[in-house]
């Protein structure tokens, strides 16, 4: 599978995150898994049950750090005491890449636990940019930007969301980590073309796509992990590899979680448009590289 | 509008308080409207007015650190009720908004806060305090550090002088009520959530789980990890005064005096429970190394 150097040079096929429901069944079954992806909050602690689970995870598996909060898009600086926990994390799990949002979620030190959709603006697109590549450098590994899903436009924005990422991750030099499902659901909000933002998203940034269920109401649609993925995803989905070519995938499931072997299975149904892709010609982009073999029980 | 204005207001529209029904407030407390702010900086489209696009951030933030508290404090819902510990909740986030990157730490300040507001404990302000401490003590013991402990053939090697770490994760309690009843009941009712991805928050409400009665009874309790669960174990009260004093930085000869200033054990009795309590701890591994930093 394409690698390039905002994975880590990794080749990862379908990954499922790791969820405490399945912690039984991972241990008992040793189940065949590509790769698990982690929010890094839950690991940041000082000791306890955690980083046992954790340890006994990356004995047997390959691990990918996501994150939630590191909010690149906050116009204030970053705080310390967050990078050098996951810094420590990132030496624990050897983590190929890190992925957190494009977004912004915290202001004068207080925090909304939201991942707030950002004004699209050249100044925000500065401020975002300066904060990924500080990041990037204080952790020492590749960082990939997600696109969050989105309830709300602004006035003051003066590009496309698609637009913006492009402008943010050419200006911090990183990786992307493509949200299908993300994009499914700002298009249902905000009314564009999903296909526009992936046709025109640079593939040779894409480091990770993510899929995920989300819920259509009335009047909007909301990004919910909370079921299997919806077919227009898939759509988007093929469309985005049939680009890249193949690249990590991995299913977010978030709520209402069924076993393990449903979550897995509906991950693998991404198989289906990974294996009759082909890597397309990407400058940057490593077809076969020395890559460790994950290590299956 | 710079960035940084642009997000201090919206920060500050979407951690606004909901109305009683959880609806975003149609006025600010400046009495100005909510729409009119919403208006000022997001845009409608033609399935949602500016004001609407707004409310699904503030709802959400409520719901999200609203449900991040609750799920530390699930025997304190139970004894207070849905009711009451919702309204308690959302009067201590107003208070007491979250200023770390983890929703760990959200209801740290939970007990001392309770402390100063018995209108929320329905006339039985030391119970609900005693439940809550120990919730969040449970939470510190979870995911405490934990050192590197010293083993029985370590304790030869003390004197007076010495002073004796105490694990990190260790917790100390004492209370006026045995509330460790009530609260493992309710625990072994409901189970701990990860923080998640990106998805959004639903209002949940606490399950109902039938209490012990609780008579005024004082305990002491160490709240510690042992192989990666969280233990509670009662003390007695020179044990509690001899960990304290230590988890206080006194030397030992110093902390056993303050344990047993008041005892009436005889010198013979006074040294068996010494030994004993040295053998308890050295099992469950309660006394560790000072750090290297630590000299």
């Amino acid at each position: 599978m394409p690698a390039n150097r905002f994975n880590g040079f990794s080749e990862y096929g379908v990954g499922i995150g790791l969820r405490v429901p399945h912690y039984d069944h991972i241990f008992a079954e040793q189940p065949i898994v590509d790769w698990f992806e982690i929010i890094s909050e839950n690991y940041m602690v000082d000791g306890g049950r955690a980083l046992e689970i954790l340890d006994q995870i990356l004995d047997r598996y390959r691990v990918v750090q996501h994150g939630v909060s590191m909010y690149f898009g906050s116009a204030q600086p970053a705080d310390r005491e967050h990078l050098k926990r996951l810094k420590t994390l990132t030496r624990r799990t050897k983590t190929p890449w890190l992925s957190d949002h494009l977004c912004w979620g915290s202001v004068d030190g207080r925090y909304t636990h939201d991942l707030l959709p950002m004004p699209y603006t050249f100044e925000a697109v500065r401020t975002t940019a300066a904060r990924i590549r500080e990041v990037q450098d204080f952790l020492e590994i590749p960082i990939a930007v997600e696109n969050v899903s989105s309830y709300a436009e602004f006035h003051q924005s003066e590009m496309t969301e698609w637009e913006f990422l492009n402008e943010v991750v050419e200006a911090a030099d990183c990786g992307i980590l493509l949200d299908v499902n993300n994009i499914y659901v700002s298009s249902q909000n905000h009314g564009f073309d999903p296909f526009e933002y992936i046709n025109s998203v640079p593939v040779e940034r894409i480091a990770q796509i993510h899929v995920a269920g989300h819920s259509k109401f009335e009047k909007y649609t909301l990004d919910t992990h909370d079921h299997p993925v919806l077919d227009p995803v898939w759509g988007l989905y093929a469309r985005a590899i049939e680009r890249t070519g193949p690249t990590a995938t991995l299913l977010e499931w978030d709520d209402n979680i069924p076993s393990f072997n449903e979550v897995h299975s509906e991950a693998l149904k991404a198989n289906q448009y990974l294996e009759s892709s082909t890597p397309p010609a990407i400058p940057g982009a490593v077809v076969s590289s020395n890559v460790t073999e994950a290590v299956h029980p | 509008m710079n960035l940084l204005e642009f997000q201090r207001r919206m920060a500050e529209d979407v951690m606004r308080p909901l109305t009683p029904d959880f609806q975003m407030r149609p006025t600010m407390s400046d009495g100005s409207s909510t729409q009119a702010r919403a208006e000022s900086y997001i845009k409608p489209n033609d399935q949602l007015t500016s004001f609407e696009r707004l409310e699904i951030y503030n709802r959400q933030y409520w719901f999200r650190v609203t449900e991040a508290v609750a799920e530390d404090y699930p025997a304190l819902n139970a004894l207070l009720g849905d009711t009451i510990f919702s309204r308690l909740i959302l009067e201590y986030l107003k208070e007491n908004p979250s200023t770390s990157f983890t929703l760990r730490n959200l209801g740290s300040k939970l007990p001392q806060w309770l402390e100063a507001h018995p209108e929320f404990a329905n006339r039985r302000q030391d119970l609900t305090l005693d439940v809550a401490r120990l919730e969040w003590a449970y939470v510190e013991a979870f995911d405490g550090a934990s050192l590197s402990p010293l083993m029985a053939s370590d304790f030869t090697f003390l004197t007076a002088e010495s002073n004796l770490r105490l694990q990190p994760h260790l917790q100390l309690l004492d209370l006026k009520y045995p509330v460790d009843e009530l609260v493992l009941a309710v625990h072994q009712e409901t189970s701990r959530r990860d923080i998640m991805s990106n998805a959004v928050s639903e209002r949940k409400q606490g399950s109902k789980v039938r209490l012990p009665k609780m008579r005024r009874s004082p305990i002491y309790l160490a709240i510690h990890r042992y192989e990666n669960s969280v233990y509670y174990r009662r003390l007695d009260h020179e044990a509690f005064l001899l960990l304290i004093a230590l988890q206080n930085g006194r030397p030992l000869g110093s902390a056993l005096e303050a344990a047993f200033v008041q005892s009436s054990l005889s010198p013979e009795g006074q040294a068996a429970k010494i030994q004993e309590y040295f053998s308890h701890a050295a099992e469950l591994g309660w006394f560790c190394k000072q750090a290297e930093n630590e000299g």
